[in-house]
């Protein structure tokens, strides 16, 4: 970026300013209505702004299919993550280790599933779970979340192991260290932030995946399984204040990730 | 260092394999499998029925969501892209580091905010009594039907994949080697000539992959289309669920998935050789 380019113009770069502040006007604008219209008196929102009111969250409360989804949410997200992220950080130190015939397809199938369209996804994990028994219950949406999920981990912990430098398991080996514990001394430790960074990450998207869940759920609905269903039926706030909570408890989550994984600026490769 | 495979390796590579293989190919396997089996009073059949695929196939109604579908989706991949690059040009070449982290970091924010709320949201602002008509109420204008058109439609899918776009894009322009940007100044290229015959060109990777992306979310997405198009035109998504939810027919929702897993492959395909012509890597 050269700061004295002859070829600068201001009313371009103002002009391109302009334009990135209306995208992410887009961006936020359904993000900032939610908040808003969740503290709005009005049944139909809209402008002008009724009065403050805290009713769709006490209305929310109230509502025991409401807790129960969020309890359901709550168990399927915790599960979720952590399987998830067991078996992404497999995958990734799995590439970061060996070659070995047939790793492309490995790799593709450890990486491909949030590809898929989830519809497709949603209809196939249904057919195929009621053939084996396993539809219609919460362990049903933690076996489809998990394969949604798993490569997100896949690849954050993938990340954090191709900063580590390559020489640092070999030295353990040499020094004695057996496989294990080289694992446990040298390659945890150093992945420990990217590994909590991948919990709470996939812990965050599955709390907000509703399609496969709808599809596979049956009488066990998740949060946003909940949210659809205010949606098919008649308009109401409540869903932004549903929408609120979460965003605010999946934010929770993402910052405390980032916090993690940007602690590796702060200290480079120093986990020996 | 590599060593050959051992038990120690295989605690780490198999459990995501099976995973895979159990509840990602078999489930996509077993799809293929369904889409030949028939349904005899709510119950399905095993079996090898070509049924299923020449019902779909003759009726005009699956034709019809099949050209809106790919219509939509191509639309959207061209005005998300379109509308993305300006966005993603000025956070790679016009701001500072410690601003361009935070622009990423605020295109992050969207993927943690649940997209049915934000689908939601837009519904109070496009309504006929919603802000938009509000706003234009205060100057005269109005009110437009803006809900349950194709136009709402199309702000959904923005809303689904504009945020993914614009960092994949900021991505691929970061990559660009800034002394071909110089270079071209230097000969006397002007910015839009610039921007269209080296930064486009060197980018196009990354671009087309970012608009396959849209396309892809946009394709499989059922709730824009629902909620914010009112279900007028009929999509692919939208036929997959009321098969599959309300008609228990889902060997014929099997046809329709599988189509479109079949259009989404031919169409990476196409866009990733596209993407990759004539790079020597």
């Amino acid at each position: 970026m050269s700061a004295h380019d002859p070829n600068r113009n201001r009313t371009v770069d103002r002009g391109l300013m302009i334009y990135l502040v209306l995208a992410y006007a887009f961006v936020f604008a359904p993000i900032a209505a939610s908040f808003v219209f969740s503290f709005n008196s009005d049944r139909f929102p809209s402008l002008p702004l009724g009065s403050f009111t805290l009713d769709w969250y006490r209305a929310v409360a109230d509502d025991p299919l409401v807790w129960s989804g969020a309890r359901n949410t709550f168990i399927v997200g915790v599960i979720v993550g952590v399987i998830s992220t067991l078996l992404g950080f497999g995958a990734a130190y799995t590439d970061y280790r060996y070659k070995f015939a047939g790793k492309q397809v490995y790799l593709a199938l450890a990486l491909l599933p949030p590809t898929i369209p989830v519809i497709i996804l949603g209809l196939a994990m249904l057919a195929y779970l009621s053939r084996i028994n396993l539809s219609g219950n919460a362990l049903s949406v933690i076996i489809s979340h998990v394969v949604v999920c798993a490569p997100f981990a896949m690849a954050i912990i993938r990340l954090r192991l191709s900063q580590m430098d390559p020489a640092l398991e070999p030295a353990a080996w040499n020094l004695g260290a057996s496989e294990w514990a080289a694992m446990r001394h040298v390659i945890l430790p150093f992945c420990a932030p990217a590994i909590f960074g991948a919990l709470f990450i996939t812990m965050a998207l599955s709390f907000d995946e509703f399609a496969v869940a709808w599809f596979v759920s049956g009488l066990n609905e998740t949060l946003p399984v909940k949210v659809l269903g205010f949606l098919q039926g008649q308009v109401s706030p409540r869903i932004n204040a549903i929408g609120t909570f979460v965003f605010i408890l999946s934010m929770t989550l993402v910052i405390l990730a980032q916090l993690l994984l940007s602690r590796r600026d702060a200290r480079p490769a120093d986990e020996e | 260092m590599r060593r050959p495979i051992s038990l120690y390796g295989l605690t780490f590579s198999l459990p995501l394999l099976i995973w895979q293989v159990l509840f990602f190919v078999f489930p996509l396997l077993f799809l293929v499998a369904l889409s030949f089996w028939t349904v005899k009073n709510f119950a399905l059949r095993p079996g090898f029925d070509t049924v299923n695929w020449t019902t779909i196939y003759g009726r005009a109604v699956f034709w019809q969501a099949y050209g809106t579908t790919l219509a939509l989706a191509a639309a959207a991949s061209v005005l998300t892209t379109v509308l993305a690059f300006p966005a993603a040009y000025a956070i790679a070449f016009k701001l500072s580091d410690t601003a361009r982290r935070w622009a990423v970091f605020l295109m992050v924010i969207p993927f943690f905010t649940s997209y049915l709320v934000r689908v939601y949201s837009w519904q109070i602002f496009l309504s006929d009594n919603g802000i938009f008509n509000a706003i234009l109420g205060w100057i005269g204008l109005g009110p437009f039907a803006m809900l349950n058109t194709p136009g709402a439609t199309m702000m959904g899918y923005l809303t689904l994949s504009y945020p993914l776009v614009v960092l994949l894009q900021v991505f691929s322009l970061t990559f660009i080697d800034r002394t071909l940007i110089e270079a071209a100044h230097n000969l006397r290229c002007g910015r839009l000539r610039t921007v269209f015959e080296v930064i486009i060109p060197s980018a196009r990777t990354g671009l087309v992959i970012a608009a396959l992306f849209c396309f892809i979310l946009s394709f499989g997405d059922f709730v824009s289309p629902v909620y914010l198009g009112g279900g007028k035109p009929t999509t692919l998504s939208i036929l997959i669920t009321d098969t599959t939810k309300s008609g228990q027919q889902w060997p014929r929702a099997a046809v329709i998935a599988l189509s479109m897993i079949g259009t989404l492959m031919i169409v990476a395909f196409t866009a990733v050789t596209f993407a990759y012509r004539g790079k020597t890597k």
